[in-house]
């Protein structure tokens, strides 16, 4: 009798980790299912490369070039200002800051990882918006750059935190190897615990990036939602998530709106599951 | 020539400065939504119906709606989650299958929220016709916070010492009993970890509760699990950007409601795991 209600355990607890696969494909597949039924009425190719979004137009158009370089130019700009800044801080957290400092500065960026974005995004609208309006002079302080700004504070809490790890699991003999040399720390650090972390930083980057390139909530309350083709970052611009969040209530269940923006989580998806197996290879790579 | 001392210097000047351009902003967001939200907290808010569209009252129905999505969401996340960290920690074989579950859970880690909500959509609104309900929104929402359980709850039980394992079943104990017995209460505080983040991703999310449960203006409390609910994050968003006219002190009090619960919960399981690890006799 123990031995069936252990073997019955047993056999739950496989399952539950076959789930894991099983909802990973479970998504795609419904993705999937509601996405493609788009591309029975309207071109895939039109779709990736038309200039237009407007949904409910007559015949409408769904164009999402405009918004997949929206999502880019958004995310180009986080990637700017979160990269140098972001392993600026991984650096001064693993090697130089002291022990107690340390673990206090790892704590915060754990609050920051964790401030919900749309709080994020409602602070970036009462403070950050304005600002920029005013010192660029703009019509509108909903732009691109201020979305970039909001953004890379919430990739830097991965970056750091990756960053800080794949700096922490470089062998102590490295860098006491460059010291026992005459090197400076600085001198250490730069050509020899950077380089011997490059493909953990690496991952920790593409990973920051794709945080950047899936937040939803914050990017639509900060960039605007104006879905015309990119011009500069001083612009309203629109991206994939947030269209899909912004028009999923209008749109009708079964319509061929309701297909195009799953077509748009199809290509979220594919960009997400792309920079992740990536980083995670990289990660691997550095483990073996 | 170049003083090696001096680009010293200069560079961890750089580095302390990096650090501090992170640091300031986030106590700065905290100090802000403290300050101008604290001033419209009152018993009242915290307990009350929204008022004349949503620009007067309290927030009540809107916690309870958060209170209600995260717990369902932790009641379907926390033994699958749980259950999938045992597999990978004590059974799994170094081969193909264990390596796609992993990379199955960093890509349940990566998918986009709002994909998270697409998926709800199609698969328990419409395909299941839960419809737009608490049930739709908690299994979204349990579904997104699995690889955060999974992961902490992994390496609470991996940080067991092995020799722990060994003696349980030197003594003729079960694979399952050691697991049961001696796996599980030393991994406790670990595990207590990983479900206190993931009830605080939870209940901040917005974008898998747009189209799977969140009302926009629902004055009463969800009666069933089949019922729409408001949701704290969703009703920020929907008073700071649909709603014109909400007074100032309004947004920031909600922002300061819903900022407290979700950094609450991460201070508690900091704390649980600096105790644990101050603790810890191996």
């Amino acid at each position: 009798m123990r031995k069936f209600k252990e073997f019955i355990i047993e056999k739950f607890i496989l399952f539950c980790g076959l789930a894991t696969i099983f909802f990973v494909v479970l998504i795609f597949l419904f993705l999937l299912k509601q996405g493609l039924a788009l591309f029975k009425t309207f071109s895939p190719f039109q779709f990736l490369s038309g200039k237009n979004w407007y949904p409910i137009s007559e015949p409408a158009q769904f164009g999402i070039l405009p918004l997949i370089l929206g999502s880019l130019l958004v995310t180009l700009g986080a990637a700017v200002i979160s990269i140098p800044i972001g392993i600026g801080c991984a650096v001064y957290i693993a090697e130089i800051a002291p022990s107690k400092v340390k673990e206090i500065l790892k704590s915060g960026i754990e609050l920051l990882a964790a401030i919900p974005s749309v709080v994020l995004g409602f602070i970036g609208m009462v403070t950050l918006v304005p600002l920029v309006k005013n010192i660029f002079h703009l019509p509108t302080g909903l732009t691109a750059l201020s979305g970039s700004i909001m953004l890379a504070f919430m990739a830097m809490p991965t970056i750091v935190s990756i960053a800080e790890d794949a700096l922490y699991s470089v062998p102590k003999s490295y860098k006491e190897g460059a010291l026992a040399l005459g090197a400076t720390h600085w001198q250490a650090i730069y050509r020899v615990m950077l380089p011997a972390a490059s493909s953990g930083i690496l991952a920790a980057v593409m990973l920051g990036i794709g945080r950047v390139i899936g937040e939803t909530m914050a990017v639509m309350m900060i960039t605007g939602n104006a879905a015309s083709m990119p011009h500069s970052i001083l612009q309203p611009i629109r991206t994939l998530t947030a269209t899909i969040a912004a028009e999923m209530g209008e749109a009708v269940a079964g319509g061929e709106h309701y297909f195009a923006l799953f077509a748009i989580g199809i290509v979220l998806f594919i960009i997400s599951f792309a920079i992740n197996v990536t980083a995670d290879l990289f990660l691997h790579k550095r483990r073996s | 020539m170049r003083n090696p001392h001096r680009t010293q210097k200069i560079a961890f000047f750089f580095l302390f400065l990096a650090t501090l351009l992170i640091v300031v902003p986030v106590g700065l967001i905290v100090v802000i939504i403290i300050q101008k939200g604290l001033p419209a907290i009152s018993w009242k808010f915290l307990t009350d119906m929204p008022r004349e569209g949503m620009r007067g009252g309290g927030i009540f129905p809107a916690i309870i709606g958060t209170v209600y999505l995260v717990s369902g969401a932790i009641i379907f996340a926390l033994p699958i989650g749980l259950s999938a960290a045992i597999y990978l920690s004590e059974y799994a074989k170094d081969n193909l299958l264990t390596r796609m579950i992993k990379l199955a859970i960093v890509n349940l880690a990566g998918v986009p929220s709002v994909v998270y909500g697409l998926f709800g959509l199609a698969l328990f609104v419409v395909f299941f016709k839960f419809g737009a309900s608490i049930l739709s929104g908690s299994l979204t929402l349990g579904i997104m916070i699995l690889p955060v359980i999974i992961t902490t709850s992994r390496e609470a039980l991996e940080s067991v010492p092995h020799s722990f394992r060994e003696a349980s079943l030197s003594l003729g104990a079960s694979k399952w009993q050691t697991i049961r017995h001696i796996v599980l209460p030393n991994a406790i505080p670990g595990i207590l970890t990983g479900m206190i983040l993931g009830l605080g991703r939870a209940a901040g999310e917005t974008a898998p509760i747009l189209f799977t449960v969140a009302a926009f203006y629902l004055p009463q409390l969800p009666g069933s699990i089949f019922d729409q609910a408001m949701a704290l994050p969703y009703h920020l968003y929907v008073i700071s950007t649909q709603v014109p006219n909400v007074e100032e002190k309004i947004r920031y009090g909600t922002a300061l409601v819903l900022l407290v619960l979700v950094l609450f919960m991460n201070l508690v399981a900091i704390i649980i795991r600096y105790q644990f690890r101050k603790k810890k006799k191996w």
